[in-house]
C-alpha cells in the first residue's frame, strides 16, 4: 500500500528551524529509507514562489502566491508499507520531532492512501 | 481507540522495529530462534501495555530492552544462566552491553551489522532453499506462519516446519551469526540476492484476485532489497536486483487484463506503468553501474530499462537489449538467454539473424519441451514470409504449453497464417 504524507505547517515560531530539528528529520529520513519504507520525499518551497490553477464559475483562474490560507504544506513523502497504521507511525515520528525539537510549532500531517493496481483489478 | 485499533497501531511498530530487534538480540544470545522467542515475548508484553499507557517514545529500543530483560528472566528461572552465558564465552561483556547506560547509542552503533548478519545466516547456503525463504519472511520480514504458509501456497505445519529445521539447522551446523569472511562475500551475497529474488517471483507470479498476501510478497523482496541497498550500498548488484526489481513491478498495473488474463510485454499500455518504480528503478540502475561493472541482476536491469525507457514498443532499443543479452549470455550462460538474445536480435538486426540463433539452439536437451522455442521460431519465419513452418511451429508450441491462455495464442497466431 502506497501512502502520501502532506505535512502542513499552522504556526511557528520566528526564524530557521533548529539545526537539531533538521538533523533529526535528515536521520529518520535516512532510517525510513533504510527499512524500506520511504520512497519519495521533498521540502516544498514557500507558496510564495508557487501559483494556483483553479476552475471557479466555469472560468480558468490563474494566480500567483502566496496562497492565503492559515496552513502551508512544507512537505510531502511517499511511504510503501503493509498498512495504515505503519504509515501513521511514521508521520506520527515525523511530527513529533517537530514538537520535541522545535518548541512553539504547530501543524498536521495528512496521510492519504494512493490507488495501486489493487484498486483496479478485476473481482475475484 | 478500540482494542482492534490499538493493537494495529502496535503491529505497526513491530512491522518497522521487529527485524532490528531480533537482530540485536541475536548478537547477544548467539541463536536466532531464541532471539526471535524473546522479540515475540517483547511484542506480547507491548500489545498489553501499549495501549494502556501509550507508544513509547522510542518504541525499538523499549522492544529490545524488554526482550534483553525477559532473557535475564528466563536464563535464571531455567537455571542455566550461567551456563548459557558460559557456553557463549561473553560474560562480562554481555553484562557491560546490558548494563549500557544510553541505549540509543548502542543501537545504532551495532544496528547495521546486526541487521546483515541476520540477513546472511538466515539466506546461509547451508540451508535448503524453502527454509531460507521462509526464515527470511519469518525474520527481516516479520511475517507470521500462516502468512508465510498463505503467500507459498502451503499448509500451515509446512511452513511451519520449514522454519523450524531452518532454526535447527543453524543450531546442528553450529553456524554462527556473522559476516561472510571476504573470500566466501561473493558466494554468500548471491545466496542473499537469489533469495529475495525467489521472493519477489513468487509475487509476481501470483495473479490478480488472489489472496493479497502473494502479490505483497513483491513489495516485501523490493523493500528487503531497499534494506539490503542502505547496509551494503556499495555492491553494484544489489543495486542491480533491486533497479530490476522496481522496473518489473512498475509493468504490474498494466500486465492484467480485466478478465484476468496476462498482457505482453510489447502490448501493455504504457500509460499504467508505475512512474515512480520507473524513475527509482532507473536511479538504481545508475548508481550500479557507477559502483562498477553489471552483474547478471545489473544486466536484467539494463536490458527491462530499455523498455522502461520507450514510450512506445517502436522506440525500444532493440540494438542494446540484443548487445546486454550477449553479455548476459557470457556471464550466464543459458538456453533460455540465447532465446531472449534470438529474440531481441530479430527486432534489432531482421528476422533472418534472430532465426540463425534460435535454430542453433534446437539441438537444446533443456529446451526440449519449451514452448517459447517454437513459439519465437514461428514468430521469426512468419516475418520471413515462410508461412507454413511458421503455423507448424505455433502449433508446435501450443502443444507444449501448459497455460491455457499462451496455448490460445499460439492457436490463433497458427490459425492467422494458414
Amino acid at each position: 500500500m502506497r501512502y502520501l504524507v502532506t505535512l502542513k505547517v499552522t504556526a511557528q515560531p520566528d526564524g530557521p528551524p533548529p539545526a537539531d530539528l533538521m538533523e533529526a528529520i535528515m536521520k529518520l529520513g535516512q532510517e525510513a529509507t533504510e527499512s524500506g519504507a520511504l520512497l519519495d520525499t521533498s521540502g516544498l518551497a514557500p507558496s510564495s514562489e508557487g501559483a494556483r490553477v483553479e476552475v471557479s464559475g466555469g472560468r480558468l483562474i490563474v494566480s500567483d502566491g502566496p496562497f492565503a490560507e492559515a496552513k502551508e504544506m512544507i512537505s510531502y513523502a511517499v511511504y510503501e508499507v503493509r498498512s495504515k497504521e505503519e504509515a501513521v507511525e511514521w508521520a506520527s515520528r515525523f511530527v513529533k520531532l517537530h514538537r520535541d525539537l522545535w518548541p512553539g510549532w504547530e501543524g498536521e500531517a495528512d496521510v492519504l492512501r494512493l490507488f495501486g493496481p489493487a484498486d483496479f483489478a478485476p473481482p475475484a | 481507540m478500540t482494542v482492534a485499533d490499538s493493537h494495529r497501531a502496535v503491529e505497526a511498530v513491530w512491522r518497522i522495529e521487529s527485524a532490528r530487534v531480533i537482530a540485536t538480540l541475536a548478537r547477544m544470545v548467539n541463536d536466532i530462534g531464541l532471539a526471535e522467542e524473546l522479540a515475540q515475548d517483547a511484542l506480547v508484553a507491548a500489545l498489553e501495555e501499549w495501549p494502556r499507557n501509550g507508544v513509547p517514545d522510542n518504541p525499538g529500543a523499549w522492544l529490545t530492552l524488554t526482550a534483553k530483560h525477559r532473557a535475564i528472566d528466563q536464563f535464571r528461572r531455567r537455571d542455566t544462566y550461567q551456563r548459557k552465558l558460559q557456553q557463549i564465552g561473553r560474560d562480562m561483556e554481555l553484562r557491560q552491553e546490558w548494563a549500557e547506560a544510553d541505549l540509543d547509542d548502542a543501537l545504532d552503533d551495532h544496528i547495521g551489522d546486526d541487521l546483515l548478519r541476520l540477513i546472511f545466516t538466515a539466506c546461509h547456503p547451508e540451508l535448503p532453499v524453502e527454509g531460507r525463504l521462509a526464515l527470511t519472511l519469518r525474520l527481516l520480514g516479520g511475517l507470521s506462519t500462516a502468512e508465510i504458509a498463505r503467500a507459498f501456497l502451503a499448509p500451515e505445519p509446512t511452513a511451519g516446519q520449514r522454519i523450524s529445521r531452518a532454526k535447527r539447522t543453524l543450531a546442528d551446523k553450529k553456524i554462527a551469526i556473522e559476516l561472510p569472511p571476504p573470500a566466501e562475500l561473493p558466494a554468500r551475497l548471491a545466496s542473499v540476492l537469489e533469495v529475495i529474488y525467489l521472493i519477489f517471483n513468487e509475487g509476481y507470479a501470483a495473479s490478480a484476485g488472489e489472496d493479497w498476501i502473494r502479490p505483497s510478497l513483491c513489495q516485501e523482496a523490493m523493500r528487503l532489497g531497499r534494506v539490503l541497498a542502505g547496509l551494503m550500498p556499495a555492491e553494484p548488484e544489489v543495486h542491480g536486483l533491486l533497479a530490476l526489481m522496481e522496473i518489473q513491478a512498475s509493468r504490474i498495473p498494466a500486465r492484467t487484463a480485466p478478465d484476468g488474463s496476462p498482457i505482453l510485454l510489447l502490448d501493455q499500455d504504457r500509460s499504467r506503468w508505475d512512474r515512480l518504480l520507473v524513475r527509482r528503478g532507473l536511479d538504481g540502475l545508475r548508481r550500479a553501474e557507477q559502483l562498477g561493472t553489471l552483474g547478471p541482476y545489473g544486466l536484467q536491469a539494463a536490458i527491462a530499462a530499455c523498455h522502461a525507457r520507450a514510450l512506445t514498443p517502436q522506440a525500444t532499443d532493440w540494438a542494446r537489449i540484443a548487445a546486454l543479452y550477449r553479455l548476459l549470455a557470457h556471464l550466464t550462460p543459458s538456453p533460455v538467454v540465447e532465446l531472449n538474445r534470438a529474440v531481441a536480435v530479430g527486432m534489432a538486426h531482421g528476422p533472418e539473424r534472430g532465426l540463425e540463433i534460435a535454430d542453433a539452439l534446437l539441438e537444446e536437451r533443456a529446451l526440449r519441451d519449451y514452448a517459447h522455442l517454437p513459439a519465437v521460431r514461428g514468430d521469426l519465419l512468419a516475418r520471413l514470409g515462410r508461412a507454413d513452418e511458421a503455423a507448424a511451429e505455433f502449433r508446435r508450441a501450443a502443444g507444449l504449453t501448459r497455460n491455457a491462455r499462451e496455448r490460445e495464442l499460439f492457436l490463433e497466431r497458427a490459425a492467422g497464417l494458414d
